[in-house]
């Protein structure tokens, strides 16, 4: 009970955070506008002639690659910067609750960031009759590709007091994490004549890491248990591994 | 209420708390005193649970910090050195945010807020965001910040830097008013602080605790405790000195300074002498010289804190 409590405090003082500070608007804005943009001039969202959203999700990876991890490098980063971490970690609180409440504010924002897309559904149902069923686990899947990033994020902003070192390492860690399932690079892989060892299983392997495969499936409309445990997985050891990390710096 | 046993503080292969032990009753306000880099923060740091030990334990109450640190937590309010905040939200939005994890609800929620507020006259500023304060305002939000659950154990480091004379004037009636009803600990750069509100001190050197006791005791060790300062009007000070230097209470005398025919001079004790200040006034209304000064020294913290943290350094060297 407690637990819930505490974390429903830090998460509504992070939202608040979130809106108090241009942070959010900026976020907003750049986020729709590259949203847009990528789907109407790169997406040929008009050309495909049918009336599905893929042009417009294919894109969500590549924009949560930097903005995600923009917004979550302040996360530990800077109460470790300004010294407020030593409040909240005297205060009568478990550790987790105060990494759950960052985390749950985070994935609130980025949810509703998710949401204010909605013009994109309603041009596609006035343009055609999609099957919103898809659509539905379209946006499912990429909301948790943004919340494992998220969780990347967290935990890179731990490990540092530096927001921009944050931010560089969480980047590289989410490109990692796009391109190791990322069909071109794949078969630039599959193309390399290795002769010791079956390259197919080892690219199928690392490509199991990859986030695009499994929101790729959500997309389709397909919603399979071993898509969802992937993403949990990545967040719960992410998060995880922030709250070690943070214990570790208090006992240097 | 606290106790601290063999605190021990390793920063990679420099240990910067070693071997430090007390303990603090109820009605008692402990402070620790050090120069810069002695390990003052890091010992509260530890007492606060916030850096985990390296050797020693920590018990608030009945609570182990490392075994029960929420209950030992509980218990306790801690201003970090430099007033760590928040700098987007508001005074009372900040108070309000640590009053909800402290665990308070509803009306008690209200109440420890407009209370915190009072006691730290932060009316004026409680709408606006600690980004635009000055640094004694966000010194105060933060102070407000450790007492709003009124706390059996009070943990300070340097309380009143950057208030104002008149707050931290305040500041210490206040940690006084407090101290009869809690254990506080504070630390201080400000020797006449400890005069003012401690009833115990501790110092420590280079991470090794080198004295503890009353302020008082502390202060006789000083060299110039129980020595007599005069001023004596219109004669010069051979001729003070001869007369005084006659006596055998007397052991040496020293002059202060002389100018316009006025002359301060200091005499000191010889052993297992009292009231040197009665048999010296009897002296000098023998002679018939004027006298517009007589005092006994009780002694300056500040020789005493040089002498024990500056010969402490020069033995290592
Ligand atoms: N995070 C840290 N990493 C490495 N060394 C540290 C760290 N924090 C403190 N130290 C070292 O530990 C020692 C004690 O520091 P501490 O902050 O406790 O001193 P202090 O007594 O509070 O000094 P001041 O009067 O300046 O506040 C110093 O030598 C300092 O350099
Ligand atoms: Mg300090």
């Amino acid at each position: 009970m407690t637990a819930i409590r505490n974390i429903r405090a830090v998460t509504a003082k992070e939202l608040y955070c979130y809106f108090a500070s241009p942070v959010a608007y900026v976020f907003f804005i750049i986020f729709l506008m590259l949203m847009g943009f990528f789907t109407f001039m790169w997406g040929n969202f008009f050309e495909q002639g049918e009336a599905t959203l893929s042009s417009f999700f294919i894109w969500h990876p590549w924009l949560y690659l930097f903005l995600v991890p923009a917004m979550a490098m302040r996360l530990w980063s800077e109460e470790q910067q300004t010294g407020t971490i030593e409040l909240l970690f005297t205060l009568p609180i478990k550790p987790w609750h105060a990494i759950a409440g960052k985390y749950v504010a985070g994935s609130l924002f980025l949810g509703l960031a998710l949401v204010l897309t909605f013009p994109m559904v309603i041009s596609i149902n006035i343009l055609g009759n999609p099957d919103n069923g898809i659509v539905l686990t379209g946006y499912f899947g990429s909301f948790l590709t943004a919340a494992a990033f998220l969780a990347i994020g967290c935990l890179t902003s731990a490990l540092t007091r530096n927001q921009v070192i944050s931010f560089v390492i969480a980047v590289v860690i989410c490109l990692l994490a796009i391109l190791c399932g990322f069909p071109p690079v794949t078969d630039a892989v599959l193309d390399l004549e290795v002769a010791w060892i079956n390259i197919n299983t080892l690219v199928d392997f690392i490509a199991g890491f990859s986030v695009v495969p499994h929101f790729q499936t959500m997309q389709r409309g397909v919603v399979d248990v071993r898509d969802v445990l992937y993403f949990l997985s990545v967040i719960v050891f992410s998060l995880f591994a922030t709250g070690i990390v943070l214990r570790s710096k208090r006992s240097i | 209420m606290i106790e601290a046993k063999n605190l021990k503080k390793w920063y990679g292969t420099n240990c910067a708390v070693n071997d430090v032990s007390f303990d603090v009753k109820k009605g008692e306000v402990l402070g620790f005193l050090g120069p810069n880099g002695a390990g003052k923060s890091t010992t509260m740091r530890m007492i606060t649970g916030f850096l985990h030990l390296d050797g020693g334990s920590v018990r608030i109450g009945e609570h182990s910090i490392e075994d029960e640190p929420v209950a030992a937590k509980a218990m306790m309010g801690y201003l970090p050195e430099n007033a760590p905040l928040y700098g987007d939200v508001s005074v009372e939005g900040f108070l309000g945010y640590i009053a909800k994890l402290r665990g308070l609800r509803g009306q008690d929620h209200k109440g420890a807020v407009a209370e915190a507020i009072e006691t730290c006259s932060l009316e004026s500023v409680r709408h606006k965001t600690i980004q635009t304060l000055s640094k004694g305002y966000r010194h105060r939000t933060c102070f407000a910040q450790s007492i709003l659950h009124d706390p059996d154990v009070l943990i300070m480091d340097e309380p009143t830097d950057g208030l104002d004379p008149n707050q931290k004037y305040e500041m210490r009636n206040l940690i006084k008013r407090m101290g009869e009803r809690k254990a506080i600990i504070i630390s201080t750069h400000i020797l006449e602080e400890v005069d003012a509100i401690c009833t115990r001190v501790i110092v420590i050197n280079n991470g090794e605790l080198v004295a503890d006791g009353l302020p008082s005791e502390l202060r006789e060790r000083s060299k110039i405790a129980g020595a007599v300062t005069m001023t004596i009007a219109r004669q010069p000070f051979e001729k003070i000195s001869q007369r005084l230097k006659d006596m055998t209470e007397v052991d040496k005398v020293v002059c202060l300074d002389q100018e316009n025919g006025v002359c301060r001079v200091r005499a000191f004790p010889a052993d297992d002498v009292d009231d040197l200040a009665g048999k010296l006034h009897g002296a000098v209304a023998q002679s018939g010289w004027a006298l517009t000064e007589l005092r006994t020294e009780q002694g300056r913290l500040d020789d005493v804190f040089r002498e024990i943290t500056s010969s402490e350094e020069g033995e290592e060297k």
